[in-house]
This record gives structure tokens, sequence and C-alpha cells, in this order.
């Protein structure tokens, strides 16, 4: 069994830009802070900035949890992990193979004029994640957890 | 021969508009695109980033990829929210009369290529 040595939670508003990015760049400080190498805090900021945006721009808001796991002393689960865990209140993915493929988008004309929609976000968290989920229902909310193997 | 955030300004005309950003910083190549989310996946850090997408998330993009810079061409003016907060965070703002093609015609031949692709 793996510990839980910290737990942080944030809220994100839907479609507000002007804070967009802030909940990321509150998790690339914290893991400056306690010292994470700096390849993974690079790799862990992108892919919480994507997941931030992908809250503000498609849902109705939600929420990103940051979890440290550490093994317990005998050491089989292989090391420290960093968990991202976005959770959102809708309105959930229609088709969500559809959603990871690159260039595929639902963003509206005002979010690609700010440059987003590129249909590049849930690649882009799969490339930078060492283990990458996502459940979606139409109609309910999308869940997306991300793991990194910490060095 | 190492380029810094104040040769590339010298070199290039640009006009610093984050006072106080540290002009010691290295520039280690240059990066041309306005859509955010492919320059979080193909950027790099160290670079020189020229785009015409002028608001607050530039800064983040940039923050994120601990770039060198961001140029704005063709005079474009970024929104002051924005440049406030490249200010807070640290993040090198320039101004040039050149277009993006111009801009990274003269980055080049001062030495600037494309970051290796990851």
């Amino acid at each position: 069994m793996a510990c839980e040595a910290f737990h942080e939670s944030y809220t994100v508003q839907a479609h507000n830009f002007s804070s967009a990015g802030e909940v990321s760049a509150v998790i690339k400080r914290l893991l400056r802070h306690v010292g994470i190498d700096f390849g993974v805090i690079r790799r862990v900021s992108i892919a919480a900035y994507e997941v931030e945006l992908n809250l503000v721009i498609h849902s109705l808001g939600g929420r990103i949890d940051l979890e440290l796991m550490q093994p317990d002393s005998s050491g089989a689960e292989g090391g420290d992990w960093l968990y991202l865990t976005s959770t959102d209140v809708g309105p959930g993915i229609r088709d969500v193979n559809l959603a990871m493929q690159e260039g595929w988008s639902t963003a509206t004309d005002d979010v690609r004029d700010l440059g987003f929609g590129a249909g590049m976000g849930l690649p882009n968290m799969r490339r930078n994640a060492d283990s990458f989920e996502i459940t979606s229902e139409y109609g309910v909310g999308t869940t997306i957890r991300m793991g990194f193997r910490l060095v | 021969m190492l380029i810094t955030l104040r040769r590339l300004m010298d070199g290039l005309s640009l006009e610093l508009l984050t006072p106080g950003a540290d002009m010691t910083r290295e520039v280690t190549a240059g990066y041309c695109c306005d859509l955010l989310s492919w320059v979080l996946a193909h950027g790099a850090p160290g670079v020189a980033w020229i785009t015409v997408q002028t608001h607050m998330n530039v800064v983040a993009v940039a923050t994120l990829q601990d770039m060198a810079c961001v140029i704005l061409p063709e005079n474009i003016s970024p929104e002051a929210d924005a440049l406030a907060k490249a200010s807070e965070e640290g993040v090198a703002v320039f101004r040039s009369a050149m277009n993006a093609y111009e801009l990274s015609g003269k980055m080049w031949e001062m030495g600037l290529m494309s970051a290796e692709r990851s």
C-alpha cells in the first residue's frame, strides 16, 4: 500500500480566462518549494496547465487535486509518484476516443482566437505524464488522472 | 558565442517592455507560433518566442516552458494585465517593428537556431 504524503485541492472556475493558469502556477511553485526534479516539474506544470485550461474552456467548473504518494516500508510501489486529478461537474465528453485525437476540438471561435482549441490538450497531457487515465460520461462529467514518477 | 537577452535586444533593436528583466539570461533558440497549446507541446526552455498573442496566458505559457523571453512583432502592444503579470513572473517581453518573418530571419543570422525537437 502507498500512503499519501500530501494532498492539495484547487477549484477552477469555468470560462474565467483572466485567472486561467493560476492553479498550475501555484502547483509549479509548490513543487519547486518541496524540491522536486526540474524536468518532472516542467512536465507536471504543462499537464496541469492543459487540464486547467480544459476545465476553463470546456467544463461547467471543477477542481484539480495534487497528491504525493509514497510507498510503504516494503517499497513495493516502486518509488514516489505525484498525481494530478481533474474532476468536473459536467458536461462530459461524447466520444473520448475522438477527443484524444490530436487536432480534434469542440472549442468555439472565441477560444480559438485566444490561441487555444487546437485539439492538443489531451494528447499533450498524455505525452507529459507517466500514466494517464480518462473517464467521462456525457451529461455527468469527466475525470482525468495523471501520474508522474519522481526521480 | 553566448547570446544574452541584452545582446538579442541590441542586435534586433528591440524595445524592452518589462524593465527589471534579467538581461544576462541566455537565449538558446528561437520559436515562432501563435497557437498556445501547440507552443506548450513543442516549445522549449530558453527560447525567444515570437507571438502576436498579447493576453495573460502568453505569460503563463512562457513561464511554464521557462522561456527566455517573448517578442511581440509589428509594434503590437500587450494587454496591461499581461505585462504586469510578466514583470511579476520575471518574463522579459520585447516589442519590435519587424514582423515575425523578419525577426526570425534576423535571429537566425545572429546564430539562434531552432530548439532540438523532443
